[in-house]
């Protein structure tokens, strides 16, 4: 049995580690397996650097014609499984062809990687980075290892942000007027708002603000819609009389989101919204949904 | 989840009780947290303990229940998020967001009032701040009952926090403005919502929610009670934010309950001397309110408050003069009644009530106040009937008797024009209630009434009592109680009284006008009094007689005769003969005093034509007649013809009366009126001795007549009775009364007692026996009454 498993077992240990493993900070990411990683995050135009360390089986010889590191950003596709589309591929060549007979290591750096999309991990779609190393061999299959890593693109705050204000309603029935201070959210802020009610004339028995993500994959005839509400959020209980303004408060922190991403490489969006509902006595829904932008904002941690 | 329309009792029970039983659930499992410092978990549970209080099926009763046991738990929790907070793992602040996140609202802003007690406590940001956002997040609880209960929750755990003056969380520049800031909008918010609640349900079960309602009134009160505690709400302040804020929220919520309750804790919480400086504020919010508010009451509240203030210390009075506090009241009044058409007629009273009590406490010197508020009383009742409602007719009668009251003194309450108008609405048995009232206060101050001017007005007020008025049913009239009044007035007759005879005489003259208005009944009550206040009068002209009498004076003897005659007259010609006549011997008899000879002996005619013509009962004859005999018996002023005139009149009358013994005794009575014993008073002794054989025959003739009817010879007394007469004379040196003829006299009485068919009589035997003794009394004293008497023998 053993000798079996022992034949399965690639002949060589390849290992990746980043210089900077240690300090660098860590995100938490979903395997295929289902279980949750640490990996650690860079952003674009970072240097990724590392060593590469294989390690043969004791007492076997590895044959190869050469090995190679990749850094490669895919998008793959639930509704095309298997199918990577690679939006970045960088290789260096870590070895001339020959045998490794012993632990062997090399270093590597890509310097000043463009990585434009960060990692994304959706209903439908998912966004990767990963470092893969591959020891090519001539018979024998290749001896791949990939290492995972996560990916955070920062974006300065922005110039313009507006509030999005509106006055929404159903003729002789309900008037609102909702204000959300702006209209790009960074991913810790808070939403601050308000909402006024200018004419009432239905029983309203709460009323709630939703933060939906919509994420849309493919093109065409081919487009998947996935929407999902990731916060629930009770802004107002009871019956409200004309004339009355109710605060809005909520924080983003608790939820997990992510920044806003249009087209990514043309191959799925993700964006998100505020939906603000009321509810009636005969709890009979009226909502009216805005969309935000939320982005990355770099976080300044204190100094310390 | 709405309230099904019949939930019953049992029902809310079981609500309450599945309520109680998921908190103490869910806080079992926070308490487990709070030992083990999980915060999360602590923030979860504590968060699912308050959702409990989202329930919508408990009356405001049961939910107050709900709500206490949350209260307890929350201030757990709050000693937990400051030791968190102390021990350094998790700052303050962070706490006060992470709270925040939770989904459900009203878990979250409980969590965020008891975060924030703790934030302000910290003094990491100032008081203020936290406050305003606290009270600002709570709008989002639109649900009356729940956000009073929340609001009230906040209210409650700020109150020790405010940035007051002198307080602990005072910041650097007038954060005053910001406590009461705070409260007034927290107060504001709360009212709203409970105004709010009478809408909320179905109709049919309106009454019982008010009656729900009303038991949160406090609630809402409670925060008018924290901004009079505020230390730095000072006159100013109350003058130029709270009150003009609190009135106008009062005012524009136009609920009756609400304005009803409010108004009257506005009232009642914040001190006297804010309401007198703001009166023209406060009260300029009564007109405004609903027509169904119960204005009078919270009026009368005010006043009431501000009488008493005003009777705490003489240096508070000019205050109350500086802003007018009379004038204000007055006319916001007159405002409350013009807005509230619907105003029941005994609201008005009773705001005038009060406003009068006001004014005699405050400004007792200031009577034209006084009538001012009557004569606003007069206005409003004028046009209408007179008033049916006892509950009004009630409050007139303490209106009117408020100033009695106060001054003490009639006199006084006479010079209110308006007073006799009011008491005109009044029915006639309030009227004469009234009247009575005002003579008992005259009675019991003993206050002299002494100018006709004011005896005028005085019968002007009490003429329910003087006279008939037209429609009022006698029938209905109890005999006591109208003797009752007639002798009052009869008693009031004496206080109206004058030194100045001239003066005396115009009261005489109009107290006269307006009893002779009163008819049959009342005459005999209220003459007497006349006449004898008219003799006193009378009397004191006659010691000062010559001196004084002169042309000009109308008040001589003479003239009140005349009086006098004619006011007796009218009592003659009502069924009152007996009355009349004593009151003509008692005028006779001044005017004997007076030396008026014409009429004393015009009186006694007087006197006489009565006893023929009216008096015809034997028994009010017999006392006639001996009235008759002793008057006449004092009158000295007579020339020999009038006198025997008189004298014969009154022994032919004598003879004439039904029974014997009444007969004797008045012919021996007669006996007098020939022997006066006074210096020159007539001495006729032998008409006495003829007026006493005449008894004797007539004791006689008494004596036969019950042998005849009843086979028994009668009583002896007469003859013993005679017999003490024929001593009287016989000391009296009358020569035609001798020794023996006094004891012939004894010996008969003795032979009569002893006779067969005597029947016993013990009184008249003692009467004798001591007759006797009296004789051997005199026997023995020696001197010149022992010689006399040494004659007479005695067994």
């Amino acid at each position: 049995m053993n000798y079996i498993i022992g034949a399965f077992k690639p002949p060589c240990i390849i290992s990746i580690t980043f210089s900077d493993g240690k300090d660098r900070k860590q995100a938490s990411i979903k395997k295929d397996n289902g279980q949750i990683a640490m990996v650690p995050v860079f952003q674009s135009l970072e240097n990724i650097a590392g060593e590469v360390s294989l390690e043969p089986i004791q007492g076997k010889k590895v044959e190869h014609t050469g090995v190679k590191i990749e850094l490669l950003g895919q998008i793959e596709l639930y509704f095309d499984r298997g199918n990577f589309y690679d939006f970045t591929s960088l290789v260096r060549e870590l070895d001339v062809p020959g045998e490794i007979y012993e632990r062997k290591t090399y270093p590597f750096e890509f310097s000043s990687i463009e990585m434009p999309y960060e990692s994304y991990n959706g209903t439908n779609v998912r966004l990767r980075y990963i470092l893969k190393v591959t020891i090519s061999r001539n018979y024998a299959s290749n001896i791949v290892e990939h290492r995972d890593f996560c990916v955070r693109n920062y974006t300065p705050t922005p110039t313009i942000n507006n509030s999005i204000k509106m006055e929404v309603g159903i003729e002789d029935c309900l008037h609102i007027e909702f204000e959300y201070n702006k209209s790009k959210y960074h991913l810790k802020d808070v939403i601050i708002g308000k909402i006024y009610f200018l004419l009432v004339r239905i029983k309203i028995k709460n009323m709630e603000l939703e933060i939906r993500r919509r994420e849309s994959t493919g093109s065409g005839p081919n487009t998947y819609v996935e929407t999902e509400t990731l916060a629930k959020f009770e802004l107002m209980d009871g019956a409200p009389v004309r004339g009355e303004s109710i605060p809005i408060r909520l924080f983003l922190s608790p939820y997990e989101l992510t920044p806003t991403y249009r087209n990514i490489n043309n191959k799925f969006s993700v964006k998100y919204y505020l939906n603000l509902v009321l509810v009636d006595e005969e709890d009979r829904r009226y909502f009216k949904q805005q969309e935000i932008t939320i982005y990355r904002l770099l976080e300044t941690t204190p100094a310390s | 989840m709405t309230l099904p329309p019949d939930a019953g009792a049992e029902d809310e029970e079981k609500y309450l009780a599945e309520g109680i039983a998921g908190l103490q659930h869910n806080a079992f499992y926070m308490h487990r947290a709070l030992d083990t410092n999980n915060l999360k978990d602590a923030l979860k549970f504590s968060a699912q303990m308050l959702s409990e209080l989202r329930t919508s099926r408990l009356s405001p009763h049961k939910y107050y229940e709900l709500y206490m046991r949350a209260f307890d738990e929350l201030r757990k929790l709050e000693m937990f998020f400051r030791e968190e907070s102390k021990r350094g793992n998790c700052s303050i602040i962070d706490l006060y967001e992470l709270v925040q996140h939770a989904g459900n609202v009203l878990p979250r802003l409980y969590l965020l009032c008891t975060v924030g007690s703790v934030y302000i406590k910290s003094k990491e940001a100032p008081a203020k701040d936290v406050l305003k956002d606290l009270v600002e997040m709570c709008r989002a609880i639109q649900h009356p009952l729940r956000g009073l209960f929340l609001r009230s929750y906040l209210s409650q755990i700020s109150r020790d926090k405010l940035p007051d003056i002198g307080s602990e969380y005072e910041g650097d520049a007038d954060t005053v403005n910001d406590a009461v800031e705070f409260v007034l909008q927290n107060f504001i918010e709360m009212n709203k919502l409970w105004v709010r609640m009478q809408h909320q349900g179905p109709m049919r079960e309106k009454e019982k929610r008010e009656k729900e309602r009303s038991e949160l009134r406090d609630l809402v009160g409670k925060n008018l009670h924290v901004l009079s505690q505020i230390e730095g709400v000072d006159l100013d302040m109350y003058k130029e934010t709270v009150l003009p804020r609190v009135l106008e929220q009062v005012v524009n919520c136009k609920d009756d309950l609400a304005q009803y309750y409010l108004m009257d804790c506005i009232i009642q919480v914040f001190p006297d001397e804010y309401h007198l400086q703001t009166l023209e504020t406060l009260l300029s919010a009564f007109p405004q309110l609903q027509p169904t508010v119960d204005i009078k009451t919270v009026l009368s509240q005010l006043m009431d408050r501000l009488s008493n203030y005003a009777a705490l210390s003489t240096e508070i009075l000019p205050e109350f003069l500086q802003v007018e506090a009379f004038g204000k009241l007055s006319s916001a009044i007159g405002k409350v009644i013009e807005a509230q058409v619907d105003m029941p007629v005994v609201g008005v009273i009773t705001l005038y009530v009060s406003l009068l009590t006001f004014t005699l406490r405050v400004h007792p010197d200031r009577l034209d106040y006084v009538d001012q508020v009557l004569g606003a009383c007069v206005k409003k009742l004028s046009g209408k009937a007179k008033l049916e409602d006892g509950k009004a007719t009630k409050q007139i009668v303490a209106l009117l008797s408020a100033p009695l009251e106060k001054y003490n003194d009639i006199v006084t309450a006479l010079k209110l024009s308006n007073y006799p108008r009011i008491m005109d609405h009044l029915d006639n048995s309030t009227n004469k209630v009234m009247a009575v009232v005002i003579i008992q206060s005259i009675m019991k101050n003993t206050t002299f009434i002494s100018t006709s001017d004011n005896v005028e007005a005085l019968f002007e007020l009490i003429k329910g009592l003087i006279k008939d008025i037209d429609g009022a049913r006698d029938d209905e009239l109890d005999e006591e109680d109208f003797k009752e009044e007639q002798n009052s007035v009869a008693r009031l007759i004496h206080m109206l009284h004058n030194d100045d005879p001239d003066e005396m005489m115009k009261i005489i003259c109009s107290v006269r006008k307006h009893i002779l208005l009163g008819g049959l009944k009342r005459l005999p009550f209220t003459v007497p009094s006349l006449v004898f206040s008219a003799l006193k009068l009378v009397r004191r002209l006659q010691g000062q007689d010559g001196d004084v009498v002169g042309e000009e004076v109308p008040a001589t003897p003479k003239k009140i005769f005349q009086i006098l005659h004619q006011t007796i007259e009218a009592l003659s010609s009502v069924p009152s003969p007996e009355l009349a006549l004593r009151l003509y011997l008692q005028c006779a008899e001044a005017a004997n005093d007076c030396d008026l000879e014409p009429v004393a002996y015009e009186f006694f005619t007087q006197a006489f034509i009565l006893y023929e013509e009216e008096i015809s009962d034997s028994k009010a004859q017999v006392t006639a007649i001996h009235l008759i005999i002793g008057t006449l018996q004092r009158m000295n002023i007579f020339g020999v013809e009038n006198r025997d005139t008189l004298t014969h009149k009154a022994t032919g009358y004598s003879a004439k009366l039904l029974k014997k013994p009444d007969q004797c005794r008045a012919v021996y009575a007669c006996s007098h009126l020939f022997w006066v014993d006074d210096q020159d008073g007539i001495k006729d002794g032998e008409r006495v001795l003829l007026c006493l054989k005449r008894a004797l025959r007539i004791a006689n003739a008494a004596q036969q007549m019950a042998n005849v009817t009843r086979g028994s010879s009668g009583s002896v007394a007469l003859f013993i009775e005679i017999l003490n007469k024929y001593l009287y004379f016989f000391e009296k040196e009358n020569p035609q009364i001798t020794s023996s003829v006094i004891q012939g006299l004894i010996e008969l009485i003795t032979t009569e007692m002893q006779s067969d068919n005597a029947t016993s009589d013990p009184s008249a035997d003692a009467f004798f026996a001591s007759t006797l003794r009296y004789i051997q009394f005199q026997k023995q004293k020696g001197g010149s009454m022992g010689e006399k008497y040494e004659s007479i023998k005695v067994n």
